[in-house]
């Protein structure tokens, strides 16, 4: 499956992918109006930084996913046929069996309104992942490896 | 064609039925439990007390799971007999069924001590749904309940009672709740926060006798001080036994649970064990030991699934981990945490006026064990880190800081993992 690789030597730390990230998680999809929504949109990805190294990671939609098979709620699924790993909303109830055995350390705590995981989907309204789409240094990059 | 039956329903059940209809479309899948219910989220019986799911939100896949995958359900019906010669299972009711292949996979059974009043009306074990509503049932003419033990089990039945109003006395023989999975400081942060919610907390102590009414219901508990609690509701929650009884007769090899190889295979021919039943491969101890949770019981099951249905999987082994959330409070335990023998090494952060500990247990600059309590966002990395054995000495100091991540790793480390198409978890 195509997926999100980030190339570290030629991020610039700038975080525009955790905004639009954000921003396309909200109800509104818009940037201005996201911000005052509540709850506070929130991005699913970690932009890592030490020095002055950088780069952004996301879910790596794995081929078997612990987070899948650690799921007491069955809330946590990968889809046979596009391999996305997505954690449905409604199910999840934060018990946060997926955050301790993702090696990635990848899926994030929502306690704002109710308690969920939250985690990248892929971004399935948007034909590139907007990270990828608004990453103004193509430090990420979509594809099949 | 095959003709593979499972006894019980939860999820290495269900994970053996996905595993074998990858392989296997054909053959006939059978599944026996001797609960009425399609396979439903047993850690979810706190929440169900609560009110926050109900029966449909608790299912563990969607209905229309077992229509989808071909498989007979036999629901509301015990197992009682294995029969390896004949290979033919029986049923409480009479029937028998026969298999090619057979997976024992029927969890655990609440631990009942002996003591004095146990068997009086308002004693309860927390452990299936039918639990659950009966607990629910009877909490509308309750005070106050007093659990037996510290663990897990019985620290979520405290809070979803706690939510509906009643009085809560924990009562746990450690000096410590989560014993097994906390340590001593890790603990006070959780206990502090029960305590705080209303929820009070007997370390040291254990219920030597449980007093009844003329009507043969619970009033009072006596601690083994004498110090008398009057309450109307006991949940036992002191830990579970594998549930293996049926086998009496069958041959297969049974310690503590039913002991199985690498394929999940027992020592009998075509059948086979997973999950919190079972006595799987523990790679940190580096022998077979129970660890009855949730994601090994999946991951058993579906090595099992695999193999019954021909193909070759090995069970890489398993370790004890767990995850909780308490007002606020999440925290996650992996691996050896408190380790008895001298020799290891172990790195502490603790900020107990924001309620964060963290805690990693190394021996020759491997991870064994971990605790989070307060900030658990990374902990998944330490878990693979533990699962891999990694040498971890370029980079230890880093592990419990905020700033800990794939960032903190080599760069060759960072990339192998980050960069190559086959995102593979460990």
């Amino acid at each position: 499956m195509k997926r999100i690789y980030a190339k570290e030597e030629v991020c610039i730390g700038c975080k525009l992918c955790e905004i639009h990230c954000a921003v396309e998680h909200s109800k509104s999809k818009n940037i201005r109006k996201a911000f005052k929504e509540y709850p506070k949109p929130k991005e699913r990805l970690i932009v890592e930084y030490k020095g002055h190294i950088s780069f952004a990671l996301q879910c790596r939609h794995c081929e078997e996913s612990p987070c899948v098979a650690a799921c007491m709620t069955g809330a946590m699924q990968k889809d046979e046929e596009t391999g996305v790993v997505t954690n449905d909303q409604n199910k999840c109830i934060g018990c946060w069996m997926c955050i301790m055995v993702c090696p990635y350390g990848a899926i994030k705590r929502n306690e704002e309104e109710k308690r969920v995981a939250i985690k990248c989907d892929m971004c399935p309204d948007s034909e590139t992942p907007v990270c990828v789409a608004f990453c103004p240094n193509e430090a990420l990059i979509y594809e099949e490896r | 064609m095959e003709n593979y039956v499972i006894i019980g329903n939860s999820v290495a059940a269900i994970a053996a039925i996905e595993a074998i209809r990858k392989k296997d479309k054909e053959g006939s899948i059978t599944v026996v439990s001797d609960e009425p219910y399609l396979a439903y989220s047993r850690p979810l019986i706190s929440y169900y007390i609560e009110g926050k799911v109900d029966e449909d939100r608790m299912l563990y896949r969607p209905r229309g799971f077992y229509e989808k995958k071909n498989v007979k359900t036999i629901l509301g019906e015990k197992a009682v007999k294995v029969d390896s010669k004949t290979k033919k299972i029986s049923l409480k009711n009479g029937q028998e069924i026969s298999y090619t292949k057979l997976l024992v996979a029927t969890g655990g059974l609440p631990f009942f001590p002996p003591m004095k009043g146990i068997e009086s009306d308002g004693v309860f074990v927390f452990r299936t749904l039918d639990d659950a509503k009966k607990i629910l049932e009877y909490s509308e003419n309750t005070k106050r309940a007093v659990m037996i033990g510290g663990g897990f089990i019985s620290l979520k039945a405290a809070h979803a009672l706690r939510e509906l109003g009643l009085e809560i006395t924990v009562v746990e023989l450690l000096d410590r709740i989560m014993g097994i999975a906390l340590d001593n400081q890790g603990a006070e942060i959780v206990e502090k926060r029960l305590e705080e919610n209303g929820i009070e907390i007997l370390t040291k102590h254990t219920v030597s006798e449980i007093v009844s009414n003329k009507r043969g219901k619970v009033e009072a508990v006596i601690l083994d001080d004498g110090k008398r609690i009057d309450c109307e509701m006991v949940i036992v929650a002191v830990g579970v036994r594998p549930n293996f009884k049926l086998l009496d007769g069958s041959g297969v090899k049974t310690n503590r649970g039913i002991v199985v190889n690498d394929k999940m295979e027992t020592n009998v021919s075509n059948i086979y064990a997973a999950g919190d039943v079972a006595e799987a491969y523990d790679f940190l101890y580096k022998e077979n030991r129970l660890n009855p949770i949730w994601p090994n019981a999946y991951e058993q099951g579906f090595v099992a699934g695999t193999n019954m249905a021909g193909g070759s999987r090995k069970y890489p082994g398993g370790m004890g981990m767990n995850s909780v959330e308490f007002y606020g409070i999440p925290s996650i335990s992996m691996g050896i945490t408190s380790p008895e023998e001298e020799g290891y090494e172990v790195l502490i952060k603790h900020l107990p006026d924001k309620n964060i500990y963290k805690k990693l247990v190394l021996k020759d600059n491997v991870i064994i064990g971990a605790i989070f309590v307060g900030d658990i966002d990374r902990a998944g990395i330490v878990n693979g880190l533990i699962k891999e054995q990694a040498v971890v000495r370029d980079y230890k100091a880093d592990i419990l800081e905020d700033s800990f991540g794939f960032v903190s790793f080599p760069i060759d480390v960072r990339k192998e993992k980050l960069t190559k198409s086959k995102s593979k978890a460990s």
